[in-house]
């Protein structure tokens, strides 16, 4: 494991102890079997301990993690005859969203997600997985080329936000998010949407109106980063852990307020531990889905999605 | 007239000393952030809040731009004793709308209803910024949705004047989450054939400028607003490199191709009448 959360230390040491012991009993006189017994009995408990009890902010580390699987790992498991299409037909190819024609379990379907790099060079490439206008835009060309041809579409989250730079603003960013949402809203096939790490705002909702909402379990989906919060509410970035709790981003807290359909529990540890086992998880999900959705008229299906959307938020009314 | 008492005044002391500054009464005189003039609150408010030195176009509030707008006692509100709840339990939230309430005549950030324009029927909605800065959090986006429907369901022209800095924080995913809703229901009322005008004023920006305000047939701005995505202070941090005076302004996104039209607000009423009469819009007009 190259990458070690803060969190997780204890149970990554202890880990290293055990096989360190192991090596030892094989490698020398000493039988230490009765100490690994016990130190992986320990073991059990502490992972039970890390894993199953994090905090908001251990969630935050584990959705930003620099090994998380991205949208494209997933596809490879997912999906069959993966065939990506570029370009929005306006202005250019954002590699900061991949997208797609593809089978599952042998019916065609459109794959779209937000790519992130798994190093320097790719993240520099795929802008860190922030879309410009031209991203949206090219989701939306696709989105539109499944409705006409009735293939279901699938989308993955998984961004820090849309790019909050000079030319995204002069090309339209706002326009493009907004047309996302309304577009989708209308759309005549299933849309699943899944966040796979970060959901952040905006960027993150322009793919992500569905009649399918999921979360991995250590994924987050938040109105603004926790730093942003820290830093605009409190004026201090430091914050941030607090913020993390206060705002409620996590996917047990969006259920929890009835944005999100379910959690898609992750291999303990998080799913870079284990990708086929995750991608198996999120394959139940999807084909639980589809076949309930597929079932559905047209009418039946955009009633249902504007129901869903309508019914999120908490008011009341004044006492007179 | 009391603007060439004004104006002769310039030229002994065009920028006021400090103490002037302090000497101006609260509410009875107010100074033109844009060319530094006092005036008025009365002069400015006869103006439509526009400065009659420089054209700046000053905030409005709901309720004034309401009855700029819209023909006399024609305004039925809708939603008006909606609010909003604490749903994430953020500290200090449930104060704040307090405050707001007492310091404003709103008891959230828009107002909606409908009312007539020169005879012609139309659902509207008028976010007002003095209200927690025009942010959208449920209530805002449940009456906005609510009066998308009626407009849908009355067969009305849909007309919105926005105001926003963006989704509300304190109600964190949720917020986030009724930019979906009040898209959803805007496609609902393009699929039916609804006309949707949207009209920017300052400030648009983050969420509020990402979903219905930029979703408009027609997309109009007033003189000067900031609209945007992105605040500029984060822009210029990530790309490291200052940013133009006139970025974010509806002239900047005019020349960008990203509104049809920028309106003085003195010429607002004329050209939405224009828009409701070439798209047949019924009612009592003669």
């Amino acid at each position: 494991m190259k990458h070690v959360l803060e969190f997780e230390k204890p149970v990554i040491e202890l880990r290293e102890k055990i096989s360190d012991l192991k090596r030892l009993t094989e490698n020398s006189e000493m039988d230490l079997s009765d100490e690994i017994v016990t130190l992986e009995k320990r073991l059990e408990r502490l992972e039970t301990d890390v894993y199953d009890r994090m905090a908001p902010w251990d969630r935050v580390q584990m959705a930003r993690h620099p090994e998380r699987p991205t949208t494209l790992d997933y596809i490879e498991y997912l999906f069959t005859d993966f065939l990506e299409l570029h370009g929005d037909r306006n202005f250019g190819d954002d590699a900061a969203i991949v997208s797609g024609i593809a089978k599952f379990k042998g019916q065609p379907v459109t794959v779209i997600g937000h790519q992130r790099g798994k190093d320097t060079k790719e993240n520099i490439r795929r802008n860190f997985g922030m879309p410009h206008p031209e991203g949206y835009r090219k989701a939306l060309r696709l989105m539109k080329q499944a409705d006409k041809f009735k293939r279901p579409i699938i989308t993955f989250i998984d961004t820090k936000g849309a790019y909050p730079g000079k030319a995204a603003e002069e090309r339209g960013q706002s326009e493009a998010i907004a047309r996302n949402l309304m577009e989708m809203a209308g759309l005549t096939v299933p849309v699943i949407c899944i966040v796979i790490g970060e959901g952040g705002s905006g960027g993150a909702l322009g793919l992500g109106i569905g009649d399918r909402i999921f979360m991995l379990e250590n994924s987050t989906y938040s109105v603004i980063s926790p730093e942003g919060a820290s830093s605009i509410l409190w004026k201090d970035a430091g914050l941030a852990q607090e913020a993390a709790e206060s705002m409620k981003i996590t996917s047990y807290d969006l259920k929890k307020l009835n944005v999100i359909d379910g959690v898609i529990p992750e291999v303990r540890g998080g799913a870079h531990r284990d990708i086929q086992a995750q991608a198996q998880e999120i394959e139940k999900i999807i084909s639980d889905s589809l076949e309930t959705l597929s079932a559905l008229e047209v009418d039946e299906l955009l009633e249902k999605r504007f129901l869903k959307y309508k019914n999120i938020g908490d008011y009341t009314y004044l006492d007179l | 007239m009391l603007r060439d008492f004004f104006s002769k005044k310039k030229r002994y002391a065009s920028i006021p000393s400090q103490e002037a500054k302090q000497d101006v009464p609260e509410g009875l005189m107010q100074k033109c952030p844009n060319c530094q003039k006092i005036f008025y609150r009365k002069e400015l408010n006869r103006n439509m809040n526009v400065c009659p030195h420089c054209d700046h176009h000053h905030r409005l509030s709901a309720y004034e731009r309401i009855q700029h707008l819209f023909d006399e006692e024609s305004f039925v509100e809708w939603d008006k004793h909606m609010i909003s709840n604490n749903p994430l339990h953020f500290p200090e939230y449930e104060e704040k709308l307090e405050k707001d309430r007492q310091k404003s005549d709103l008891n959230e950030a828009v107002v909606t209803g409908k009312a007539k324009m020169n005879g012609m029927e139309a659902a509207v909605a008028v976010m007002d910024a003095r209200f927690r800065m025009g942010s959208m959090g449920s209530v805002v986006g449940e009456k906005i949705t609510n009066a998308i429907e009626n407009a849908r369901k009355e067969n009305l022209p849909f007309i919105i004047f926005t105001a926003s800095g963006g989704a509300r924080m304190q109600e964190g995913v949720l917020s986030l989450m009724q930019m979906g809703k009040t898209s959803v229901a805007l496609q609902r009322l393009h699929a039916d054939g609804g006309l949707f005008i949207s009209v920017m004023t300052h400030p648009t920006t983050g969420g509020v400028s990402a979903s219905f305000a930029s979703l408009g047939d027609y997309n109009f701005a007033e003189p000067g607003a900031l609209i945007g995505f992105a605040g500029r202070r984060i822009i210029e941090q990530t790309i490291r490199e200052k940013l133009p005076e006139d970025f974010q302004t509806a002239e900047f996104l005019l020349e960008h191709g990203q509104l049809d039209k920028v309106i003085h607000r003195h010429e607002m009423k004329k050209t939405l009448t224009t828009v409701l009469d070439l798209h047949n819009v019924g009612g009592d007009q003669s």
